[in-house]
């Protein structure tokens, strides 16, 4: 009796420790960011002096200054222009070279794709130096379209790979059923491969989404000209140019933050399953 | 249509699939890591049509260039912290939630959140919140209500602790994905052998040691691959966190290559210095990736 009250009392504290520790870490991974939307309801004054998460007052329109006086409105229509092209362009381009390596024979496939693969192990710090130059040959420096292409050539390794293991596994006979209705190699992709696919589909919408939403480097070093600056850029242009608006600038990191945390929290199921593929690199 | 022109046609289909990806791959990937190779044998301003050819200067240069390993230097202590302090805590936490425990999803889903914030929001608001105005630190704060006044300062503009904060953010930020990876992996280990082991009279240490240590090695070898990879290669939370390489103490690589590119105008050094970090960090993942064969075949 005593034996079981004490292996259950002994299980209980170390439960308790272990939460106290989760909850820990739990409260670190927000605090900043309760921090930084409530400081985007406050005044340049306040914003230092009152640290309590809950504000005295609700200043809204810090976001409508943001958004209009600020600039955020236009950066944030840009980031969202980028993010979609370059998300449905790689969608689009990467799932048919991945249907082809997959399903389709011609000569020089194997070497493609492991060219494709290789550069996906190979890391290249500094190869933006080398695609400033070329951009500005091809007279595609500080232009959208650009930037976009660049975007594209970055995701489509890993993508062409996702798609490629689930084709490879994908069952033969309903390609064949649809060929023998008469469909075209193209329109086996488009109403076969493709609509089967949509769980890869969304791991690849939602990696790629994150990772135009969040690029810096290359929208740095590509655009000069304010009006072209995705969401990132302009963040840290704003913070380096004039005398700091404090809760202007929280409201831009609101703005900018908020939808991947939407984004994240939504689609978090596939956000998982894409970081445990990960493992297959191993 | 005669056979052999449906053949061609059947083949010039095939290459229309991979035509787009192809095309774009080549030019804006391929082609610039090639060139990145050529033009670290020249001197180049970037501006001017003539290239001057000049060999192996470029890499002499790097070899005697202070500023450069010091920003190696700088690059290698966050990897270090992040290799230990981030990843032994992203483990405990995945083996804290490997296991029937209440609310394990929420702790999974916040956890997650750091990594998809991009690295200039994270940088700006930690910057806010730990540093500039002495009035908001919170930490500094805590510091002086724990009494430890003399401890409290401005973290990112002291030389001697500015690189560690950076380090400790960067942290912050990656944790979540070691301990993802690792909660996958844990998960894969199956309940049998721990049940066994109990039976067998071996307490949770023990087990620990001679299951689950063993059996996660692959992976830890993985999350520490992607971390060399991703801590190497920081940049954007370096600006965003400090504003530059406040005299060399927080300069990284890649803000060294950026430099070269941007404020010196010399594209054929910045190209040779990407080069040669490029190599270093093929040779350390190559290293790395050894270990995975070895010790991975042993079962128990």
């Amino acid at each position: 009796m005593l034996n079981r009250f004490y292996y259950k009392s002994k299980k209980i504290i170390l439960n308790s420790l272990i939460h106290i520790f989760l909850i820990s870490v739990a409260i670190t991974c927000v605090y900043p960011l309760l921090w930084m939307i409530v400081s985007s309801l406050k005044t340049q004054e306040t914003i230092f002096k009152d640290i309590s998460l809950i504000p005295s007052q609700l200043r809204l329109e810090n976001y409508f200054l943001a958004w209009k006086a600020g600039g955020f409105g236009g950066h944030f229509l840009n980031s969202v222009v980028y993010t979609i092209t370059v998300v449905f362009a790689i969608v689009i381009i990467s799932s048919l070279a991945a249907y082809a390596f997959s399903r389709l024979r011609f000569k020089g496939s194997k070497l493609l794709f492991y060219m494709f693969m290789i550069a996906m192990m190979i890391p290249v710090p500094g190869s933006f130096v080398a695609l400033f130059m070329l951009l500005n040959k091809l007279h595609l420096r500080d232009t959208p379209i650009g930037y976009i292409l660049c975007m594209i050539s970055v995701g489509l390794s890993v993508s062409i790979f996702l798609f490629k293991t689930f084709f490879d596994k994908m069952p033969q006979e309903l390609e064949d059923t649809a060929r023998i209705d008469g469909c075209s190699k193209f329109g086996i992709w488009w109403h076969v491969a493709l609509p089967l696919a949509r769980p890869v589909l969304a791991v690849v919408v939602v990696f790629n989404a994150l990772n135009v939403w969040n690029e810096y480097i290359l929208a740095l070093i590509i655009f000069d000209s304010r009006r072209h600056m995705p969401l990132q850029v302009a963040l840290q242009a704003f913070q380096g140019e004039f005398v700091t608006n404090y809760p202007l600038l929280m409201a831009g990191l609101t703005i900018t933050a908020l939808p991947i945390i939407v984004v994240y929290l939504l689609m978090q199921k596939y956000i998982v399953k894409g970081v445990a593929s990960q493992e297959v690199f191993g | 249509m005669t056979l052999n022109q449906m053949k061609i046609k059947a083949t010039l289909e095939n290459y229309v699939f991979i035509f787009p990806a192809v095309i774009i791959f080549s030019v804006f990937y391929i082609i610039p890591f090639i060139w990145m190779f050529q033009l670290g044998l020249t001197d180049w301003d970037g501006i001017s049509f003539t290239r001057a050819f000049v060999g192996l200067h470029n890499f002499k240069e790097i070899l005697q260039d202070n500023n450069w390993w010091q920003s190696v230097r700088n690059a290698g202590y966050i990897t270090l912290i992040a290799l230990t302090f981030q990843n032994i805590l992203a483990f405990m936490l995945a083996w804290a939630c490997d296991r029937e425990i209440r609310m394990k999803n929420f702790y999974r889903v916040i956890f997650f959140i750091p990594p998809v914030l991009s690295a200039v929001v994270v940088g700006l608001v930690w910057r806010f919140i730990i540093n500039d105005v002495e009035g908001a630190n919170i930490i500094n704060r805590v510091l002086v209500q724990l009494g430890f006044s003399n401890l409290a300062h401005n973290w990112l503009s002291d030389p001697k602790t500015a690189l560690t904060t950076v380090a400790l953010v960067h942290c912050w930020q990656g944790f979540g994905w070691g301990f993802l990876i690792f909660l996958a992996g844990l998960q894969t280990i199956p309940r049998e052998l721990y049940e066994a082991a109990r039976i067998d009279g071996a307490d949770s240490w023990q087990a620990f040691k001679k299951i689950t240590l063993p059996l996660m090695v692959p992976v830890i070898v993985l999350v520490a691959i992607l971390t060399v990879l991703g801590t190497m290669n920081v940049f954007a939370l370096i600006i965003s966190l400090v504003g530059g390489e406040f005299a060399g103490h927080t300069s990284v690589p890649v803000l060294r290559i950026y430099y070269s590119m941007m404020r010196s105008s010399r594209f054929g050094y910045a190209c040779a210095q990407g080069v040669t970090f490029g190599m270093m960090l093929v040779v350390i993942s190559f290293i790395q990736y050894r270990f995975i064969r070895k010790p991975g075949k042993i079962k128990c």
